[in-house]
């Protein structure tokens, strides 16, 4: 038996949804309760891990199509099926999730002390609302676990977090369900106006819609996305978000979850409306870019080394939206692949910035200084993980950027121009503040007692400082897992739709779903 | 057979692994010698791509090694891909030579630092990148290497990041770096639109017939890629970072900004001469560069009274001379001065680096003098190094300077202007460089009783280098004799990588008489200096004096850093502020979330469950969500 024949992706999809279920029957009223807790968590993220493994290695490169597929019958009265797969973007996007999520908890190991039973419930419940989003091929499915996700956030944010916490995990709410509401709108409209009858998101990306009606739609889409990514103008929740999240939160909302945003717009906003995407593509890479510059000058003024990084992430974002909508091969696969990298370098940032604060208690910057005199493997990590952030050639962000540029720079030449200062400027925030920090004269007699990492921080950083350095060295194995998929959305949403007659006298969707399905299985 | 080209390029980084993993337990000495060890191995292994090459016909001589696929997209592909040519070749023999000798310097230089180890981790570190600069075949792994070598210097130059200044340094080092790649990647950017690879075979190859000569693109891409050498190789407008940079062990100034890091920009443009000679504008942008870089730096380095900063603006200056050459099409001139500025400039880092070990860290060339009694071999390398850098036959700096000097009066892109610009730099560079042998080595001594009580040469492992160089800084122009034929055997060597010499109007009158002039410039320099400096101690002062707004100005480098902070990095600061806290916080927060009325409704939210009922909030979220999914699923029949 082949291993695509086997569920793979639902087990993966619902076994950290079980066993949150299954940390219910552990006490954690005691340490040692605790500690079943977490190592109970940290078996369910790892083996969730393992099949996301196995998915991988059974994955066809040069096949661009779904993978993996599963469909069933759910509420066929709504045309609503539970119906999943996966191909070379979201592929990715899907190993970052199940790789970050046991580092998240491997971390939080002793840095969460109350409501350990519930704290882990709640990652393992978002790990599974990731994971569904990105294999979800029904709409109803997909605003499910898109919904369904923010509610284990919601509460990370609101019950273990900082001062403000509350007023961050209400806010980050509020932000993230208002975009939702308007792509309700418009799943409700291609369900009911467009005649379809279903929420299948294949059978909709392989109907033409009428080009002017995909302004106002692509418009609901792409809005409750830019939120999410977050573009300038939206991205103000995420600074106070970022802050107030503990370390875990942190991680998983930069690493995973504003990826969703670009996730959304690459799967669903622009193949569903590709006229209307080429039509907006202006002004969104017009707002990317000043994302870009915006985010990284203000990065430079933060004091708090935790807000330098969230602010950091508008711009890294930015440069991803930039490479999509440069409608090019380059721009493409370089944009899923700094998905990927920026998951990598801000989540092991995040998980830095954790380290030193629970060891010092502060993330103002001018609290620290010198602190590479007590803590030089800390500082190695530190470095490293920094300038991958920066795009250092031969780490990871490197390859991103340099090939998202490139296929600005193809398509026009003022934005390639002025994303790449984006590099002058991540170089002087990152650096001014690794000075700061990690240099700049002796350390304070605060400072200079602080232990360096202890074994299970080594064991957090090492995984990721191996994949910084793998991805920018020798990615030619996920770009070419990228690729096709890459490649065959690019003709998606290139073609150009003609005024399609009346939305309702389309052919059956039974009949276009069958025909599509047809061409799933290699 | 091993694979040279690997060798040369692993050696250094399997140093580092050795000393990464058993340097920290084993201690400075060992890490001292796996690292010098690594280095020399990769030298040997140079000659051995070296000798090789020789060995084949000259428009054969190429080796090729190519690891992996790095960045395979569609039709776009980079390999992790090298290659050794003549250029390549004169390169990686500079790099692991010098290097070598600068290894072992260290061992003595840097003896009981605490961060010994670190040290030599970041030298084998930054040699591989080097390495990996020159000897690349295409223009990202030239990039990798060009970042990488940024990095190390950043890195090296805080290495004792005790001192504020030292962090600061480096950061400015890499920032500014930074902008001249800002403009390289926009070039690369630019070739990859025209030529759709960045392999040095394949856009060089097809530059001559893709690229209109003259045209606009032609001189975009040019301009572009040497705005990356300018914050490379330190000329104008991005020199700034150099001086600065002095913060760094003075190893390492010999090494990463005198004999290599900074010689990448002419390297780099060297090597793209094919781009070059298609853009007549952005040649002449170049010897323009150039020929003020040259004067303005060594104006400077004239009364400058830090040893080093002294030595770092007269760096500054003899790249101005490289990339003068370059922009006039003396190729291998530029690389010539490149190589033989590599020996002496490296000697004369080194030499005041045994003065300032031997003073305790002194770097004031005014609290000095007459130390030629105590450090006889520093004293007299020096000695040989300064007459090599004046200019004076039959000195290394003699026959690349007068090559220099001679294309810029005789090429077709050349000028009687640019001659005079290198003239009068080659009197400058005689007077700073016999002012700072005068003012350091001879006269009246000022140090203090107890320090001359415990003067000292350095050690063998410091002074052995040392006069490995001064014999280099001797004989290293031999390879380049003009006027007799055959004699110029080192752009013989280059032609294959070059295009040739330029052959042909070498008249030999003209040229003695050239040769001649700037001879007589050099010893005129000298006894300038000598008249200022020996004789009449105080002549300069004197000249101060006369001049006292002139002098505060070129002392304080033309003000040119407290133009950049005022103009670009104070307005930068405050803008970035404003953004944050009057736009940011203040006008998107509200006016997204509908002025105000959001935040307000976040507020009264936030009370609402301020009360601790966030759990029970929470489960009646869930709840709800599933209630809504079960009365959806109860149509499923």
């Amino acid at each position: 038996m082949a291993l695509t024949d086997y569920p793979l992706i639902t087990w993966m999809v619902f076994l950290p949804l079980l066993g949150g279920f299954a940390l219910m029957l552990i006490q954690d009223s005691d340490e040692a309760g605790g500690q079943r807790v977490r190592a109970a968590a940290l078996i369910f993220s790892l083996i969730t891990f393992l099949i996301s493994a196995a998915i991988y290695y059974g994955f066809q490169a040069d096949f661009a199509g779904m993978q993996f597929v599963e469909r069933g019958q759910w509420i066929p009265r709504f045309g609503i099926s539970y119906h999943v797969g996966l191909d070379g973007i979201s592929l990715p996007l899907i190993l970052l999730t199940t790789f970050l999520t046991p580092l998240t908890i491997l971390f939080s190991w002793r840095d969460i002390k109350s409501r350990v039973r519930f704290y882990h419930m709640a990652l393992l419940f978002l790990e599974t609302g990731m994971l569904g989003v990105f294999v979800s091929l029904d709409f109803f499915l997909f605003y499910v676990f898109w919904e369904g996700m923010l509610i284990p956030m919601y509460l990370i944010i609101g019950v273990w977090g900082g001062t403000r916490r509350i007023y961050a995990a209400v806010k980050f709410f509020l932000y993230t369900m208002a975009g939702s509401v308007l792509m309700l709108v418009a799943i409700l409209w291609l369900h009911f106006e467009a005649g379809t009858g279903t929420f299948d998101i294949l059978v909709h990306l392989s109907r033409p819609i009428d080009p002017a009606l995909q302004g106002w739609l692509f418009a609901a889409f792409a809005l409750s996305f830019a939120i999410k990514v977050p573009l300038f103008p939206f991205h103000t929740w995420l600074p106070d978000a970022h802050v107030e999240a503990p370390t875990a939160g942190s991680v998983i909302l930069a690493g995973v979850l504003l990826k969703m945003g670009t996730y959304g717009l690459m799967r669903l906003a622009m193949p569903l409306f590709p006229t209307a995407a080429r039509e907006f593509a202006t002004i969104i890479m017009v707002l990317a870019v000043i994302g870009i510059i915006y985010g990284a000058l203000v990065a430079m003024v933060q004091q708090d080394i935790k807000k330098l990084v969230a602010y950091s992430s508008v711009s890294h974002l930015g440069f991803v939206v930039l490479g999509l909508f440069s409608f090019t091969l380059l721009g493409a696969t370089g944009g899923v692949l700094q998905m990927v990298n920026h998951g990598i370098s801000t989540g092991a940032l995040f998980l830095i910035v954790g380290m030193i604060y629970s060891r010092r208690h502060t993330r103002q910057i001018e609290d620290f200084g010198g602190i590479a005199r007590a803590m030089p493997v800390f500082s190695i990590f530190f470095v490293i993980t920094a300038l991958g952030s920066i795009g250092l050639p031969g780490l990871n962000g490197f390859v991103g950027e340099f090939t998202i540029l490139a296929g600005t720079f193809s398509r026009s030449i003022p934005f390639g121009v002025a994303a790449t200062s984006g590099v002058v400027l991540a170089a002087i925030y990152m650096l001014w503040m690794l000075q700061r920090v990690l240099f700049n004269g002796e350390p304070s007699r605060v400072n200079s007692r602080l232990p360096d990492l202890n074994f299970r921080e080594w064991v957090v950083l090492v995984p990721l400082v191996v994949l910084m350095f793998w991805l920018g060295l020798y990615p030619k194995p996920i770009l070419g897992k990228i690729e096709p998929s890459a490649q065959a959305w690019l003709r998606q949403v290139n073609r150009r739709v003609l005024r399609v007659e009346s939305p309702r006298k389309a052919p059956l969707p039974q009949a276009v779903l069958s025909s599509s399905l047809k061409g799933l299985r290699p | 057979m091993m694979n040279l080209i690997a060798l040369i390029l692993f050696l250094p980084l399997a140093g580092l692994f050795v000393n990464l993993l058993f340097g920290w337990k084993l201690g400075e000495k060992f890490a001292g010698w796996v690292a010098s060890a690594a280095i020399s191995g990769a030298f040997l292994a140079a000659m051995g791509g070296f000798v090789r090459l020789i060995g084949l016909p000259p428009e054969a001589r190429l080796l090729r090694l190519v690891l992996f696929e790095w960045i395979p997209i569609g039709g776009f592909q980079v390999n992790a891909g090298f290659m050794l040519d003549p250029l390549s070749s004169v390169m990686t023999l500079v790099i692991t030579g010098v290097g070598a000798l600068i290894h072992f310097y260290s061992m003595g230089y840097m003896h009981g630092d605490r961060g010994v180890v670190r040290y030599f981790i970041y030298l084998n570190l930054f040699v591989f990148f080097m390495l990996t600069l020159v000897l690349g075949d295409n223009f990202l792994v030239l990039f990798v290497g060009w970042e990488g070598v940024g990095l190390c210097s950043y890195l090296l130059i805080g290495f004792w990041f005790g001192r504020e200044s030292a962090c600061e340094a480096g950061k400015k080092a890499f920032v500014f770096n930074r902008v001249g790649d800002f403009c390289f990647l926009i070039g690369l950017f630019l070739i990859i639109g025209v030529f759709g690879t960045l392999d040095f075979a394949e856009v060089l190859g097809r530059a001559p017939t893709t690229l209109v000569a003259g045209s606009g693109i032609a001189t975009a891409i040019c301009l572009l890629l040497f705005a990356g050498a300018t914050g490379k190789s330190a000329q104008i407008p991005l020199y700034v970072w150099l001086p600065d940079a002095m913060e760094g062990p003075t190893p390492v100034s010999a090494l990463i900004h005198a004999a290599t890091m900074v010689t990448a920009g002419v390297y780099m443009v060297a090597r793209a001469y094919v781009l070059f000679e298609l853009s007549p504008v952005a040649m002449n942008v170049v010897a323009i560069v150039g020929a003020v870089t040259l004067l303005v730096a060594a104006s400077i380095a004239l009364v400058q009274t830090d040893i080093k900063r002294v030595l770092a603006y007269s760096t500054v200056s003899q790249l101005g001379y490289m990339v003068l050459a370059l922009g006039v099409g003396a190729y291998s001139a530029a690389i010539f001065h490149l190589m033989t500025h590599a020996f002496f400039k490296a000697l004369l880092f080194m030499g005041a680096g045994s003065v300032i070990h031997s003073l305790d860290g002194e770097q004031e060339m005014n609290k000095m003098g007459g130390l030629n009694a105590a450090l006889p071999v520093t004293s007299m390398t020096c000695t040989i190094a300064a007459l090599a850098i004046a200019g004076v036959f039959p000195l290394a700096g003699f026959f690349s300077k007068d090559a220099i000097l001679y294309s810029a009066m005789t090429s077709e892109h050349g000028g009687v202007l640019f001659w005079l610009a290198g003239a009068a730099g080659a009197l400058m560079t005689a007077i700073y460089i016999f002012r700072l042998i005068f003012k350091t080595f001879h006269g009246k001594c000022n140090l203090t009783m107890e320090t001359q009580a415990r003067l000292h040469e350095s050690p063998r492992v410091m002074t052995l280098p040392l006069q490995a160089l001064a014999g280099l800084s001797i004989a290293g122009g031999w390879v380049g004799i003009p006027l007799i034929p055959g004699a110029d055997i080192f752009g013989g060597f280059l032609a294959p990588s070059l295009g040739g010499l330029a052959e042909g109007h070498h008249e030999a009158l003209f040229e003695v008489i050239m040769m001649a002039i700037s001879l007589a410039i050099a010893l005129l320099g000298i006894y300038i200096a000598y008249k200022l400096f020996v004789r009449n101690v105080g002549g300069g002062a004197a000249y101060a004096e006369r001049w006292p707004r002139l002098y505060r100005l070129v002392l304080n480098k033309y003000y040119v850093d407290e133009a950049y902070d005022y103009m670009i990095i104070q307005p930068v600061k405050r803008i970035s502020t404003r953004l944050w806290k009057d736009f940011d916080d203040g006008f998107v927060d509200s006016s997204v979330g509908g002025v105000g009325g959001f935040v307000r409704l976040i507020g009264a939210a936030a009370r609402q469950l301020q009360t601790g009922y966030v759990k029970s909030y929470a489960i009646t979220m869930l709840v709800g969500a599933l209630a809504v999914i079960l009365y959806l699923t109860s149509g499923m029949k």
